[in-house]
């Protein structure tokens, strides 16, 4: 292992630790909220830029305007599904709220060349990766099983069953191997692989698998979990006993915590560690310690399970805002840059709520159509029974 | 002790109106309360009583020991399951969702189902496995299916699907004491639809019972689970236009089939549909359509049709009344048996 890989398990402890989760403080407005571990922070609660001894990076505005913007409309395409399913246009809807800032932070560190694993809540990543989130909705409408082409974005289809994708992107950096496209220095062709996961799913045996094999093969995987506290009804702290990030170790590679509510930093140690696993380096595991604001999905009650007083506190750290008082305290954006966010955003919940209605339902007969490469005889002549059964209503009428 | 003494301590001990959800609920309570060495164990069964709300308050009244909010990995929870079942515990196991199970499969297959043979029967495996089972709720992928043929065809598993709510009351406690390992089937999308009478206090049918549910004379319509009620549907649908008359069955029990009152129906009809959602190739209606003609074969008087999901993945939602079995699906067959 190199010396950055071993300082990275390592993490310097200078980063301050706070409160633990559920366990509300008094309003401290640089309090971190890393649940009492140390965590990668560039922009604390309050909006201050602070520094970081290892992961460091200096921001252009250009950069800083497009996490700001895509935060902000991601959010919005999020509320506007959620309004969407309320109306009946969506069977579920898994929300993101909150977790904007890990997702582009992250999107933003991959490279074209990059491939992901997405779970069913990536909406942010996706959005990064220029999936249309028209695209997105097709498979909470319950039209399709999410309608893009993976290869087209390198971004796969969302995954439903826990942590199953983390294997997938195992492989899938295993490919790249053989493919020669890692470690060669050339930035334009090195690639690697980001796997999404949640804090629930680090409980399943497929994730911890992936990274056994990632670790065996020194695969250039970079494992993204998205700890936000809840899987569904239950803690993080029934899935591990120790801060997640520290997994890595007895896997045999670094591990990270960065606040996934601060979206410098989110960018940050995701460019580091994917960079690290092109140039060869092997896997690297980063703990994005966020905050599931919402619901777990639309029929889901929260209150049944969590305080007020715990979302509160998150609220306070909310990842846009944070970034918004930073822009503002800088000058680098003003109440009429805001207007023209506001507009667009307005623009792209009117363009997905007309594209979403617009959705039409599956032919009855889609089903058999991509069950294998090649249609089977027996199958076809079910379909053809099928077929002739639903024409007898038609002749019927 | 007087009647109010009574329903105070037991409320569940008068007759009561419920949903499926709330008569599995009272089922659990009472084993529970019955065996301490019940317990349950799942992803969200404990604080939130369930996706479900199967799970509904038994955590508050039996502990954190005995209602288990589990980590989220399905093969720890079965496999758990086991070291617990050795150790003398009983434990009931829910799967979130059907199309979660597989993550166990191997647990289920290769431990669950062979340890009782394994170990010449030192080590029974008195366990219930409790999967929410079928389609319609207008689910994403995974949320819908019907994977009973899988266990089905495993030996040492028994398998069984209550249809409505005095069955799942009833045959959830029988599982939960049998020595077996039992895969309990419950139709989700009736959860929460429909209330029946349930009296406590009535003697139930046995576990591994299949049940006529309505009587008729022209084809002998064969389900289990969801489907039953559509079955019941098209049954009346029928006598409703005097069209056939239909002898509807439950089988209740997959594993293993108690298919004797079948068998002497199909004598009398000489016609049988089975309806089921899971796939058609090897699914329970590709057995029971083979037995029939091993024990009836002289009395057919046409081949025994079904009326299943297809052989695809469960589709999206939209289109899921038109893949599942429906009533006018299941009419069609009966025309069809009695058309041959
Ligand atoms: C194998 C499997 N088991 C159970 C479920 C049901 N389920 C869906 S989401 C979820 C919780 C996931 O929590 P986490 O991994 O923390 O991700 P989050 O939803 O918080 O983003 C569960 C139990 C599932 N989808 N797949
Ligand atoms: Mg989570």
């Amino acid at each position: 292992m190199s010396e950055r890989a071993l300082s990275a398990v390592n993490v310097p402890t200078s980063r301050t630790p706070s409160p633990v989760r559920g366990v509300p403080t008094p309003t401290d407005p640089d309090d971190r909220g890393s649940g009492g571990a140390p965590m990668v922070q560039l922009l604390t609660p309050a909006g201050t830029r602070v520094h970081d001894s290892e992961y460091d990076l200096e921001f252009t505005v250009e950069e800083l305007l497009a996490f700001h913007r895509d935060m902000v409309l991601v959010r919005r395409f999020d509320t506007e599904a959620t309004a969407l399913q309320r109306h009946g246009e969506l069977g579920i809807w898994a929300q993101v709220l909150g977790q904007e800032a890990a997702q582009i932070g992250a999107g933003h560190a991959l490279k074209p060349q990059d491939f992901v694993l997405p779970t069913y809540r990536e909406h942010g990543v996706a959005w990064c990766r220029g999936v249309d989130p028209v695209n997105l909705l097709g498979l909470f409408r319950g039209v399709d099983g999410g309608d893009w082409d993976p290869h087209d974005h390198n971004i796969a289809l969302y995954t439903i069953v826990i942590g199953a994708q983390v294997l997938h992107a195992c492989g899938y950096a295993m490919g790249m191997q053989r493919d020669g496209v890692v470690g060669t220095g050339d930035p334009d062709v090195d690639a690697a692989v980001l796997a999404h996961f949640g804090d629930g799913a680090s409980a399943q045996g497929d994730v911890n698998e992936a990274m056994v094999f990632a670790a065996s093969f020194n695969a250039p995987v970079v494992f993204f979990c998205q700890n936000n506290q809840w899987a569904i009804s239950v803690p993080t702290t029934t899935q591990s006993t120790v801060p997640l990030y520290q997994r890595s170790a007895g896997f045999g590679f670094p591990g990270v915590r960065v606040d996934g509510n601060d979206v410098l930093a989110s960018y940050a140690v995701t460019k580091a560690a994917l960079q690290r696993a092109r140039s060869g380096e092997g896997p690297m595991l980063i703990e994005a310690f966020t905050y599931r604001m919402g619901a777990h999905t639309t029929t889901d009650d929260p209150t049944r399970y969590r305080t007020a007083a715990e979302v509160e506190e998150w609220q306070r750290r909310d990842p846009i805002a944070r970034l918004e008082s930073y822009l503002r305290s800088e000058d680098l954006i003003d109440d009429s840059w805001l207007a023209e966010l506001a507009e667009e955003a307005d623009e792209l919940g009117s363009r997905l709520r007309t594209a979403c209605k617009a959705l039409p339902d599956p032919d009855p007969l889609s089903p058999f159509g991509y069950v294998h490469a090649e249609l089977p005889a027996e199958l076809a002549a079910q379909r053809d029974e099928y077929a002739a059964y639903l024409a007898s209503f038609e002749d019927a009428r | 002790m007087n009647a109010a003494a009574l329903t105070a301590v037991r409320p569940e001990a008068t007759t009561q109106n419920v949903t499926l959800a709330k008569a599995l609920n009272l089922g659990l309570r009472e084993a529970m309360a019955a065996d301490d060495k019940v317990l349950l164990m799942g992803e969200d069964v404990g604080t939130l009583g369930g996706v479900f709300r199967v799970t509904d308050g038994l955590k508050a009244e039996f502990g954190a020991d005995r209602v288990v909010d589990t980590p989220l990995a399905e093969s720890g929870i079965v496999g758990t399951a086991v070291g617990l079942a050795m150790r003398g515990y009983r434990p009931v196991v829910e799967i979130q969702f059907d199309g979660f199970v597989y993550p166990a499969y191997d647990q289920i297959v290769c431990q669950v189902a062979k340890m009782h043979t394994r170990s010449h029967g030192r080590v029974p495996m008195p366990m219930v496995i409790r999967i929410p089972f079928g389609g319609g709720i207008g689910a994403v992928e995974h949320h819908s299916e019907s994977p009973e043929a899988q266990f089905i065809h495993t030996p040492g598993l028994k398998v069984v699907a209550c249809s409505n709510p005095v069955d799942g009351y009833w045959m959830l406690q029988q599982a939960i004491a049998c020595d077996d390992p039992v895969i309990f089937l419950e139709p989700k999308r009736q959860y929460h639809s429909g209330k029946a009478e349930l009296d406590p206090s009535a003697d139930p049918l046995p576990l591994f019972a299949t049940r006529r549910v309505r009587a008729g004379d022209d084809v002998t319509v064969i389900s289990y689970g969801p489907q039953v009620k559509t079955c019941l549907t098209a049954a009346e649908a029928s006598a409703g236009e005097d069209g056939p008359s239909l002898d509807v069955f439950d089988l209740r029990t997959l594993s293993p089939f108690d298919l004797e009152p079948i068998f002497e129906s199909v004598r009398r009809t000489g016609r049988a549909v089975v309806v089921h959602e899971a796939h058609r190739t090897l699914g329970p209606g590709a057995e029971v359509a083979a037995r029939i003609t091993e024990e009836c074969f002289f009395s057919l008087e046409a081949p025994v049709h079904r009326v299943t999901g297809f052989d695809t993945p469960y589709p999206p939602s939209r289109i899921e009344h038109q893949w599942l079995p429906d009533l006018d699906r299941v009419l069609d067959a009966v025309d069809r048996t009695l058309a041959f």
